[in-house]
């Protein structure tokens, strides 16, 4: 299980809490939502359990373990960005394999043309990039995907492509999920559950910053 | 006000050495704005939403060709009638605030945008003023850089910039994505009022649902072609024309949330026939020898050949 304890995060001492006191646990082959206002700190919470920050207070574990510091994250990261996730000057088959070696089964699931493998991120749309991004982290050492407005920048037609062949991929490895964004019916369509951190959280202390 | 008709470009690229080759990324790309109407440009990425933005304000690469027609006001859109019109009669409200320039306040980008159409400065002023009170930017956000104020507010200051230009034509470049549901329905609504006071509004999106709030019209454009022309009323009624139509709505979290498989066609491997054929459910022998052409259908425009079906 991949959980968060009271977690407060704040970039320095004198600056605002960005996130406080939330805990969150996410069993494996669980799909749950996350959604809250603009600056709630979605984004912030989602490094915090991902690993690309660390908590001022508070810790993060999956199964007990805290994450590693130094090996393959189990728990990864999917940005509404992709351009900004991969490396620009390497070829789309390297950044593949920096995660694992893709199997080919599952680039065409996501249809991944085999034919992008050859070419650099700035050669592919936008779409075509974010399904590399996200076939790079389906692989054996990863437990938990969190997805930050992973499909915002899409269509509707390939948001519910990359969608289907997430759902199936987790189910079927007992992959944990942790859909945030704002679409309420996409919310409602993937997740077993929803959690709303403008409820969960002490309005008092939010109105008085 | 605006009529584009089979609409080309070409980008000639260098394949190796001096070698060049020609890639055809638009084809056949029709549209028509009247005043008043706000229209929606509706399609995945790379479906050439944004070229054609670019090629109405005529700010496309050296390496581009236009092929096709296009007419503002009755008269052509030539390179030098573009430069005259851009920022003036023809507006773009962009994306971000990345589009803003970094190191000038807000207050006055826009109005220097009103003095560059010819008002002078003290009545510019006014015209700023007015323009952030209709907007609800309160007036110490004139003195603000684009980095201090929030993703909201940066967008209202985008329409003002618009909106003192007097411009006829409003071209937004997918001004929702990410934005908190609130937000979207207030900057969508803006783009409404533009249309109420005469104006033509273009609507570049990949959501269907922002583009419903508020469009007349609906173009949905696939793989470099309008493959539909469509109320927005259709949708709701069931009345499209376009399978590939059809599939977005389908797809839609709130409906089906079923998608066709596949990919668009790339620009260097097109079918000859219909663009959709390989994905289509209705396929048949006669879609393809040739491109369907665009044709009426139920009060809609359609390019397929069993729309009537």
């Amino acid at each position: 299980m991949l959980t968060g304890e009271g977690l407060w995060f704040r970039y320095a001492p004198q600056l605002p809490w960005v996130v406080q006191a939330q805990s969150i646990a996410v069993e494996p082959g669980e799909v749950v939502g996350l959604m809250a206002p603009s600056g709630f700190g979605k984004t912030t919470l989602a490094k915090l359990l991902a690993g690309y920050l660390m908590p001022t207070r508070g810790r993060v574990s999956v199964d007990e373990q805290p994450l590693p510091a130094r090996r393959y994250c189990p728990v990864q990261l999917v940005f509404q960005n992709p351009e900004l996730a991969v490396n620009p000057r390497w070829r789309v088959d390297q950044i593949l394999r920096e995660g694992h070696p893709p199997q080919m089964h599952q680039l065409d699931a996501l249809g991944i043309h085999p034919g992008w493998l050859t070419r650099y991120p700035h050669e592919l749309s936008g779409g075509e990039l974010q399904r590399i991004a996200i076939a790079r982290t389906l692989n054996p050492q990863t437990r938990y995907l969190i997805a930050d407005e992973m499909t915002a920048m899409l269509d509707a037609n390939t948001q519910a492509l990359i969608w289907r062949a997430v759902l199936d991929y987790s189910r079927a490895h007992q992959i944990g999920v942790l859909v945030v964004s704002h679409d309420w019916p996409l919310m409602r369509r993937l997740c077993d559950r929803i959690l709303d951190l403008a409820t969960m959280q002490d309005h008092s202390t939010l109105v008085s910053q | 006000m605006l009529s584009v008709s089979n609409l080309s470009v070409t980008f000639s690229q260098y394949e190796q050495g001096l070698r060049r080759k020609q890639l055809t990324v638009i084809t056949d790309l029709d549209l028509e704005v009247k005043a008043g109407e706000v229209v929606a440009v509706v399609g995945a990425s790379g479906s050439g939403k944004s070229l054609l933005a670019h090629a109405i304000l005529g700010i496309l690469p050296e390496n581009a060709t236009v092929g096709g027609t296009m007419l503002f006001q009755g008269q052509p859109l030539t390179p030098g009638r573009c430069q005259q019109l851009r920022g003036k009669a023809i507006a773009l409200v962009p994306q971000s605030v990345g589009y803003l320039d970094p190191l000038m306040r807000v207050g006055q980008q826009v109005q220097r945008v009103a003095q560059l159409n010819g008002l002078p400065r003290s009545a510019a002023q006014t015209a700023v003023k007015r323009t952030f009170q209709r907007y609800d930017l309160p007036p110490q956000a004139a003195r603000c850089y684009p980095f201090q104020v929030s993703g909201g507010m940066a967008r209202r200051v985008l329409v003002s910039t618009a909106v003192v230009s007097q411009a006829e034509l409003v071209i937004a470049d997918e001004p929702t994505p990410g934005l908190h549901p609130d937000v979207v329905v207030e900057t969508l609504n803006h783009l409404r009022e533009l249309a109420q006071e005469g104006r033509g509004v273009i609507l570049i999106t990949h959501d269907i649902e922002a583009a419903l709030m508020v469009a007349d019209r609906v173009a949905v454009f696939y793989a470099g072609t309008t493959a539909e022309i469509a109320s927005a009323q259709d949708f709701a009624t069931g009345n499209l024309r376009h399978p590939y139509t059809q599939a977005l709505w389908r797809s839609l979290p709130q409906n089906d949330f079923i998608p066709v498989p596949g990919n668009q066609p790339s620009p260097e491997a097109l079918p000859v026939g219909c663009l959709f054929s390989d994905r289509c459910p209705w396929m048949t022998e006669a879609c393809l020898p040739e491109r369907p052409a665009l044709r009426a259908v139920r009060g809609g425009l359609v390019r397929c050949i069993h729309a009537d079906r």
